[in-house]
């Protein structure tokens, strides 16, 4: 990883965030033919439009509208939420901290069960165990996060009484609570992440136990253990870490729908709030946010692998 | 295209998914005329009542028919998600091969923005779209295809590239065709094959989004059976009435599986050589 490479690096990230807040920009204030109408609806007076409309500065070109808000966003003010009068910008702190709870626990979980169960269904290429496998993780993708989760819910929740159906306890007030109302959001975003990291993972091992290294390793007359986990695991486990990080972005859409039926107050729900009481600041703060932390997470999963794979060169 | 139909069906799993899919389609067709009821009829005594002979999939909290909602609601589902994957594939597709063929610094340009855009997840960027737009089934078309443009726009642009160097590009070139013809007539054919199999698997991609959109309330509004919208209503009701909720959801996901299945059949039977 050479100085270059992270410069140029973290010179991509900085122009994806700029990009990315032009054009959530873009679409909330100024694609709107009159977003002072959209956010009022239809009973707003003309006084009152007129005030937010002077409030926005929406009579000013797009660029200008553009760049004082970029330049506030940038000193980290979001603006007063039109909604609770609050600013912005702690509260959606906040709740992000709380998605990332549950984002980083559903990734520890699919890590856990995802990996061992790639490689066995790679070992056993062909047989039932793969075939099962693999009819899981077709299952698992193809079940949109609202039905896996309402489905979770109806079974965990009514049927078996184990686990509270929706709710936040957070975890240093109640650290077992805070774990049985986490369990099901988690399991929900994990059985759709291990689906993908699954199949990832089975055919990466299958690539690698077809290639020269590992056949050299075998004649040479090595254990099969020692073939597999010092041999082809450690490579098979270098595109993990992609997928992780792609599926971050997934994530993030994935925690819109799973926090509004969990009733989590993290980032996702508070967009929708916002999104439906059409609360522009926030709306503005929620999708930057989250898309920023995509974008972050990206870069460091990009530095993770260059560490990682010395082969790898970009430039 | 016989030929390939035949490849398809021969593998269980491209015969399971051309199976569900022409299942999909007579609904999407016949649908309202094969329903056993009107969608809307309302039936007080039938409330709630669970699957048998009068109702084989049960009926909802007004005693509607919830098979014959399904069978209507396909309508309004798959075929939206059917024209959001087609404009946005289109849309991707033409930005990626546009950007092979201009190469260099407007390539990495057009690529670089085309990835920055993607930092925005797809049910995110639907969403702002749709509350801008106005909430609907239409909108959301329109959302969901300019959530799935960037993706396509990459895929394409990998292939493309190789395209650009292929001998026939340079002759066109050479002969000073101008770039539009270039871009549709030479370069955009020859990358169709792995566009069809790419959307294909997107269509499901599109289903369960708009499913979640609807199932949101922002996508199809109400008395629409819409899946998601059916899950959405159903969720109040789901433990004294859980075939509501099972009932469409079982829906969604065998229309996502089938075009899995059918994105998967078409690669294995257009790439024979390829044995995952």
């Amino acid at each position: 990883m050479s100085f270059a490479w992270l410069a140029r690096r973290l010179l991509l990230m900085a122009y994806t965030l700029v990009v990315v807040s032009m054009l959530v920009f873009a679409i909330t204030q100024v694609l709107p033919a009159d977003a002072a109408q959209s956010l009022l609806g239809e009973n707003a007076t003309p006084e009152m439009l007129a005030a937010l409309r002077a409030k926005l500065g929406l009579g000013d070109p797009a660029w200008q509208q553009y760049l004082r808000w970029a330049g506030r966003v940038f000193s980290g003010d979001f603006g007063i939420s039109m909604r609770t009068s609050q600013p912005v910008g702690p509260d959606m702190l906040t709740a992000l901290s709380r998605s990332l709870l549950l984002a980083a626990s559903s990734i520890l979980v699919t890590l856990l069960v995802a990996v061992p169960l790639g490689v066995v269904a790679a070992l056993r290429h062909g047989r039932l165990t793969d075939t099962g496998v693999s009819l899981i993780a077709y299952l698992g993708v193809s079940l949109p996060e609202f039905v896996t989760a309402t489905l979770l819910a109806l079974l965990l929740a009514d049927t078996l009484h184990w686990l509270p159906a929706t709710g936040y306890v957070s975890l240093p007030e109640d650290f077992g609570d805070g774990i049985r109302h986490l369990a099901l959001p988690v399991l929900t975003i994990s059985v759709i992440l291990i689906a993908h990291v699954m199949r990832m993972m089975r055919s990466e091992t299958l690539d690698v136990l077809k290639s020269d290294y590992i056949r050299a390793a075998r004649l040479k007359g090595l254990p099969e253990r020692t073939v597999l986990f010092r041999h082809a695991l450690r490579n098979a486990l270098l595109p993990v870490v992609t997928i992780i990080a792609l599926d971050v972005g997934y994530l993030l859409g994935g925690i819109i729908v799973i926090e509004e039926i969990f009733a989590i107050p993290g980032i996702g729900r508070a967009l929708m709030v916002a999104i439906t009481t059409r609360d522009l600041p926030s709306i503005q703060a929620g999708a930057l946010i989250m898309a920023a932390t995509y974008a972050i997470t990206n870069t460091l999963a990009d530095m993770t692998y260059a560490l990682l794979d010395r082969r790898i060169r970009y430039d | 295209m016989i030929e390939l139909l035949i490849r398809l069906v021969r593998r269980p799993q491209g015969l399971v998914g051309v199976a569900l899919l022409a299942l999909i389609a007579i609904a999407c067709l016949f649908g309202p005329a094969l329903a056993p009821y009107a969608p809307e009829k309302i039936d007080f005594l039938g409330r709630f009542r669970p699957p048998g002979w009068q109702n084989w999939l049960g009926a909802d909290q007004f005693g509607r028919d919830i098979l014959s909602r399904l069978m209507v609601g396909a309508r309004s589902t798959v075929p939206m998600a059917l024209v959001a994957t087609f404009v946005g594939s289109a849309a991707g597709a033409i930005i990626g091969v546009g950007s092979a063929y201009l190469g260099g610094r407007t390539d990495e340009a057009i690529m670089r923005t085309n990835d920055a855009v993607m930092a925005i997840p797809g049910l995110l960027m639907a969403l702002l779209l749709v509350s801008t737009l106005g909430n609907g089934a239409g909108n959301a078309v329109v959302a969901i295809a300019v959530a799935f443009a960037p993706g396509m726009a990459r895929v394409t642009r990998s292939v493309a590239l190789n395209i650009r160097n292929q001998d026939y590009v340079k002759a066109a070139i050479a002969r000073g065709e101008s770039a539009v013809w270039i871009i549709f007539r030479e370069m955009l054919p020859n990358v169709m094959a792995p566009i069809v199999i790419e959307s294909t698997i997107r269509v499901s991609f599109a289903v369960m989004l708009f499913a979640t959109l609807s199932f949101l309330g922002v996508g199809a509004q109400p008395p629409a059976s819409e899946w998601g919208l059916m899950v959405a209503d159903a969720r109040q009701y789901m433990y004294q009435a859980p075939w509501g909720l099972i009932a469409p959801s079982a829906a969604i996901a065998l229309t996502a599986i089938a075009f899995n299945l059918l994105g998967d059949g078409l690669r294995d039977a257009l790439n024979p050589k390829d044995e995952r």
